[in-house]
């Protein structure tokens, strides 16, 4: 790609979708029905060439009056009047119905007059808005050649880069005899449409030929935002962002822990889930604990209004009203069907630019998904995302997910692979109760527990209960509660037990113990007496012969012994 | 080209006519709208009304037609009796070039 003879037209991706801009010193067609958009995207090209390239420009207005265009151009934030003073002629050609026509007219004066503006203006760029209206009143097929032809040949000559807007037919404009002999004198012709898709007001833009050049011939959504027209998500994409391996708090400290520290910075986080299932809760955490850190934020709201949400969130004990008062917070809220979804997606842009946001919610993103934009949501989103990503943008959106098959619509609308994170939140009927579930689907790069938990809401906020499983499924609310009770009375019961067994055992102990010492007792006088025994043997054999001989004497009544026999000791029973 | 009083109905005919010609240099409906003026206004004058007619080339002066308005060439203007008024064209369709500037034949 040669920079030279490529034109920048400034407009947020239209230069990536033309691998450059428009063919410089070439003449540019826009067609389209009204209302499509011409008129801005040309004028903005000349606005944006002179403030941002220093190139002068002419706008010839054969359809609207100049001071129409000014008002209308201030709409945008563009300051026609201070770039009138050097930058830019705007020349009212509105054709004056009280003009009489006598005979065949040309625009030899028009382009003579053009010829010394530009010289004088020093200018690169010229459109010619509403070039239909000028050949109307030509009302000849032959004169409308020929004036288109000396229009052409006087861009060549000039070497200013034109653009020429017409209005043609509303249906197919490329059926039109007239576009025929525009688009084969234009070296870029690009189709500006306006229609309804699903009953919301689409615009879309497509380029239909670029000589000598290559271009995406793709229709691509555009959108008015307050500072002009942008192709939507061209605004050069490239998936080799920077990645954070920062993590920011989820708002929930236990999901924090069940995904290993929180959400990865500037990554894209889904939370899906059925109605009711606190997907809003839970973005509304992310917000809040985002403005704690001081970081602004952002909370688009396409159900309720902000106060509404402002309010739905003081009941779980997340105060958003201080953050707003503080403006670290912005709400958006708007009806997802208003516009379509593309842009929609700018506006957030433009407010993240404003605010200089951080962190963004958008609660919830099905909104978007599921409207008029239906045709392209996927690309747009993928682009929009990729941005915030390099714009390392923390990112929580919410889908809406109808009924309980929520996994197989999550993936049909393919957001979930947009997301870097998804978690999803679930009913779970169990025992005639219905309870609130969270399981983490996918997190990329990131350790975290595949467990499903329960979320429990409460004035303090949230909370994941630890997880009961009971033959492979976890068990929530009073099947949980049931069941915690009843592993409190086993424990007690177990304890109670043990104190038993501790006690009797205790007693065993203690009756052996004395058992053991009355035992260890008698042993000892066992022994005693077994001394005293084995001491007492020779005494005893002297005692019994004094023994004999006293029987012997008292029989014999005489004495053979000499002494008297020892006293016997006492005898001592055990 | 402020428009000032609507028309008033005969008496204007009576006035002289002035008129000033939008030309681009030696183009062909330029050429074709002097020739015209010539066979419309003989010798300087219609019906007794005596004509002037000045004539403005575009190639000379380029920036006078954006600055007096004139865009599509070539461009009568009909200066005096006011209010003024705009032919454009080589002028060949003389019937409606002189309903235009309100001369009666």
């Amino acid at each position: 790609m040669k920079v030279s003879n490529r034109l920048q037209t400034f407009v947020p991706g239209l230069d990536t979708l033309t691998d450059g801009g428009l063919p410089r010193g070439r003449t540019t067609l826009f067609v389209g029905g009204p209302g499509c958009g011409k008129t801005i995207l040309a004028l903005q090209i000349l606005v944006e060439g002179a403030r941002r390239a220093n190139e002068p420009g002419i706008f010839v207005a054969f359809e609207e009056r100049s001071r129409e265009i000014v008002a209308n151009a201030s709409a945008f934030g563009w300051d026609l009047r201070r770039l009138q003073k050097d930058r830019l002629f705007l020349l009212d050609a509105h054709l004056d119905t009280a003009t009489v026509q006598g005979g065949a007219f040309d625009l030899a004066g028009l382009l003579a007059g053009l010829s010394a503006k530009a010289k004088e203006l020093g200018a690169r760029r010229i459109v010619f808005d509403g070039i239909d209206m000028l050949l109307a009143q030509l009302d000849d097929p032959a004169a409308e050649r020929v004036e288109l032809l000396r229009l052409h040949q006087w861009l060549y000559e000039s070497g200013l880069t034109g653009i020429i807007t017409s209005k043609i037919g509303q249906a197919d404009p490329t059926l039109s005899p007239r576009y025929g002999f525009l688009q084969y004198l234009a070296d870029c012709v690009v189709l500006l449409q306006h229609r309804l898709v699903n009953t919301v007001a689409s615009r879309y833009l497509q380029i239909l030929k670029y000589r000598g050049g290559k271009a995406s011939c793709n229709e691509v959504p555009i959108v008015v935002t307050s500072r002009g027209i942008e192709v939507a998500g061209f605004a050069s994409d490239s998936l080799d962002h920077k990645v954070s391996p920062e993590r920011v708090s989820s708002g929930v400290p236990d999901l924090d822990a069940m995904l290993g520290g929180g959400y990865f910075r500037g990554t894209c986080v889904l939370i899906s889930g059925a109605p009711g299932t606190a997907k809003s809760i839970l973005a509304g955490a992310f917000a809040d604990a985002a403005c704690r850190r001081k970081e602004n934020t952002l909370f688009v709201s396409f159900d309720e209004g902000s106060a509404q949400v402002v309010r739905n969130l003081h009941s779980v004990g997340i105060h958003l009203d201080r953050h707003l008062e503080s403006g670290r917070l912005r709400m958006y809220s708007a009806h997802a069907g208003a516009r379509p979804a593309e842009e929609h997606l700018m506006q957030i842009r433009s407010l993240l630019d404003a605010h200089r946001s951080r962190c963004l919610v958008i609660d919830p993103l099905s909104a978007l998904t599921n409207n008029g934009g239906r045709t392209q949501p996927r690309g747009n989103l993928d682009r929009f995302m990729a941005l915030e990503r390099r714009l390392n943008i923390t990112t929580v959106l919410t889908s809406l997910l109808e009924g309980f098959d929520g996994l197989r619509e999550a993936s049909s609308a393919s957001v979930s692979t947009i997301a870097d994170s998804w978690i999803h939140l679930s009913y779970a009927i169990q025992g005639g109760e219905r309870n609130r579930g969270l399981t983490i689907i996918k997190s990329r790069g990131m350790a975290h527990s595949n467990q499903v938990r329960e979320l429990l809401l409460s004035k303090r906020g949230l909370h994941l209960t630890d997880v009961y499983t009971a033959g492979g499924a976890v068990l929530m609310g009073t099947l949980r509660m049931e069941r915690e009770e009843q592993e409190r009375a086993a424990r007690l019961k177990d304890a109670r037990a043990l104190e038993e067994k501790r006690r009797l055992t205790e007693e065993s102990v203690a009756d052996l113990t004395s058992r053991l010492e009355a035992l260890r007792q008698e042993r000892d006088d066992r022994e005693q007496d077994l001394k005293r025994m084995r001491g007492e043997r020779a005494g005893d054999v002297g005692t019994r012969a004094m023994h004999a001989g006293e029987i012997r004497r008292m029989r014999r009544g005489r004495s053979t012994g000499k002494g008297s026999a020892p006293a016997r000791p006492p005898r001592r029973k055990t | 080209m402020s428009r000032q009083n609507p028309a008033k109905p005969v008496p204007e005919a009576r006035e002289r006519l002035l008129l000033r010609l939008y030309i681009v240099g030696e183009a062909p409906n330029s050429l074709a709208a002097i020739r015209n003026l010539e066979i419309l206004f003989p010798g300087g004058e219609a019906s007794g009304q005596s004509v002037e007619i000045t004539i403005v080339d575009l190639l000379k002066e380029p920036l006078r037609g954006i600055a007096d308005g004139v865009l599509l060439s070539p461009t009568l203007v009909r200066l005096a009796p006011l209010p003024v008024r705009r032919v454009v064209g080589n002028l060949s369709n003389h019937g409606a070039v002189l309903l235009a500037l309100g001369v009666v034949p």
